[in-house]
Formats: C-alpha cells, structure tokens, sequence
C-alpha cells in the first residue's frame, strides 16, 4: 500500500516521514561538528559542504512530502486521542514543517549572501537568488542557529509525545507511523 | 581663577582667530572613498589573502614645517570586514575573530610623529583591536599633496604595519604562516 488511507499511512509516507527525521537529526549533529571544526582539519572544507548538499537535496525531499500529503488522505486521528491532542498535534506537525522550510531557507541565505552558489555534491549548483542584503549572512546565520535549535526541540517534544501514546496510552499512534 | 580666565581667553582667541590656529588639520576622505584600510595576510603560507574594512572615519594634522604636531586619529568600525566572501567575512566577525558584538570599534591614535624627511616617517601610537591596546609603529609615506580641482587641498599618505594576532588575543589558529597580519592604510586627508 503505497498511499494512505482513512486509517492507516502508506509506505511513501511512512518512508518520507523516516528519511526527513533521520536527516534533521544528521543535519543538527553535523551543523554544531562543523561549527567547532579547526582550521586544519580534514573535514573543514569537506564538512560544510556535504552539510549544504544534504540541505538542498531534503529541501526537495521536504517539498515532495507536502506535495504527497496534499495528495493523499490524512489518515484520521485515533478514536483515543482526546481532543485537546489532537489540536496540540495539528499545530505541532505545522509548526515542524514550517521550522524545517525556514530552517533550510535561512541556511540557503547565508550561503548565498554574496552571489556565490551552493555546490550539491559536485553534481549540479543551486544558484543565489536573494543576496547582498547588508549583514545578509550574519542575520540568515542567527535565524538558522535559532530555527535549528527550536526544531530540534519541537523534535523532541514529537518524539516524546508519540512514545507517550506507546507506552503509557498503549495505543498504535506510533505504531501506524511504523507501518504496523 | 587664573586658569579658568586663560582657557576663555585660548577659547576666545580659538573663536575669532582661526587664521592664527595651526592650518593643518585633515579630515580622512572616506565620503568619497579615498581612503582604503587593506590587510593581507598568508594563507597556508602559499599565497595571500587580501581583506579590507569598509567603514572607517579619521583625522590627522599635518604639518611640514611643525612635523611634532603632527597626529592621527582613525577609528574603525570591525563589522565591516571584507574578503570577498560572505561566509569567510561571517566567520571573521564571530567571536572566533574579530568578536564584533563584543568589540564594535578598533582605533589608532598616534603617540608620537618622527620625519624621516623626503616624505618619509614613522608614526607611533596605540592600537586597539578585539578590546586590546597595544602601541604599535607605522611606516608612513607621503604620496603627495596639493591643491584638488574643486577648491580644496589635499594630502595622502599610505602606512604600514605588521599585527601578530596573538597580541590582541586572537587566538584561533590558521597555522604557522598566518600569525601576523600587514595592515596597509592609504588615505587621502582634505584640509579644513
């Protein structure tokens, strides 16, 4: 079952869902690593590149997920959940996609900030569009820390809530999201 | 008593006599950008990297026949360092650097004036840079000087010096050839 239905969230968006989760969590961990890199390190140039190729290529892996949630049916809350949840979890899931959206844009912004274009793995270039707005890269940098930071948090309240539904609801909200 | 009434007669003397005060005082033509604040410094020891401070106001007197009263007075604003690369000049201003929340200004006042003749000289004074004053010499070059085409008269002279990063406590360290920074200041001053 590739698309969802009324109950149940299908293998794309399962994946999806995944994949996105997987890269938050490497694109946080390697976003701090390079911060503190040494001039001399192997990894001083290497890192932030793959850290600005990662980015470009979950914008378009973000942008596919809302596409295919537009096309699909949401699959309906649990009868469990109570109702304050269910509009707890509605704004938390926005919110989660707006942090991720902004996050990238404002990273995108810094590295652009004087023209220059983000390299994705050697393979093709994403050209500047917005650039040499005074302290460009400065203020996109400062918006991009604090977005992360918030994401990463709101993250975490995510993952918090659904081991709640599992262990102590003892329902299959996390379940479904495993395709089980 | 007796001072008070000397400093309004100096004061008075300053008001109606301007003629008579030294004719030699210069504002740094950074309006119309004649003015430039460059470092190079090397990169892994196998090139230079070239950089320069966009913002930056000053004066300085200038004076041949009174070469002692001579001065300057240049005040920087660090924010805004330029390398030609927006990631590079965001980096520079983080606290690894320039640390420019923290230490907005960096500032030259010369000390001391001593002419080599030929329009050569070495100027002496304290520089303050990421919070640090340290005194520091600059080898100054007169370019030339003259009256412009548009009514004023104008002097440029260009000075440089070596900074060791560690001095003003930069500590971040891009290997063994990039300890030092030569700072070049090529200005053109107009007579007031």
């Amino acid at each position: 079952m590739l698309k969802n239905t009324n109950t149940d969230y299908g293998r794309v968006t399962i994946a999806l869902h995944w994949l996105v989760a997987l890269a938050v969590i490497v694109m946080f961990a390697l976003g701090l690593w390079i911060s503190e890199l040494e001039y001399y390190d192997a990894w001083y140039q290497r890192g932030p590149a793959l850290h600005k190729s990662i980015g470009v290529l979950l914008f378009s892996v973000v942008a596919f997920r809302l596409a295919w949630r537009w096309l699909n049916p949401l699959p309906h809350p649990l009868p469990s959940h109570a109702p304050w949840e269910r509009r707890l979890a509605g704004i938390a899931h926005r919110l989660l996609y707006l942090l991720l959206f902004f996050t990238m844009l404002a990273g995108y912004l810094i590295s652009t900030a004087d023209g220059r274009p983000i390299e994705v793995f050697g393979l093709f270039s994403v050209p500047a569009t917005l650039s040499g707005i005074e302290n460009q890269e400065d203020i996109a940098g400062e918006i991009h820390e604090l977005l992360a930071f918030t994401l990463i948090g709101l993250s975490v309240l995510h993952a918090l809530a659904a081991l709640k539904h599992h262990f102590i609801d003892r329902d299959r909200t996390l379940k479904r999201m495993l395709g089980r | 008593m007796r001072t008070s009434s000397l400093n309004a007669l100096a004061l008075a003397a300053a008001l109606t006599l301007p003629s008579l005060a030294p004719a030699a005082d210069y504002v740094i033509d950074t309006e119309k950008a004649h003015a430039f604040i460059q470092f190079r410094i090397q990169h892994l020891g196998y090139s230079w990297l070239y950089g320069r401070f966009n913002d930056f106001n000053g004066t300085f007197s200038y004076d041949e026949k009174n070469p002692a009263s001579n001065k300057v007075d240049v005040t920087i604003k660090t924010a805004s360092v330029d390398t030609n690369h927006a990631e590079r000049d965001k980096h520079l201003r983080s606290d690894d650097f320039l640390d420019v929340g923290k230490f907005p200004q960096a500032r030259f006042v010369s000390t001391k004036f001593e002419d080599k003749g030929d329009g050569k000289a070495v100027l002496s004074g304290d520089f303050t840079l990421h919070g640090v004053t340290k005194p520091i010499v600059i080898a100054v070059e007169r370019v030339g000087q003259g009256d412009d085409p548009w009514g004023g008269y104008r002097a440029g002279f260009s000075g440089t010096t070596v900074l060791k990063l560690a001095d003003y406590g930069i500590t971040r360290d891009l290997g063994p050839a990039a300890q030092e920074v030569e700072l070049t200041l090529s200005v053109e001053g107009i007579r007031q």
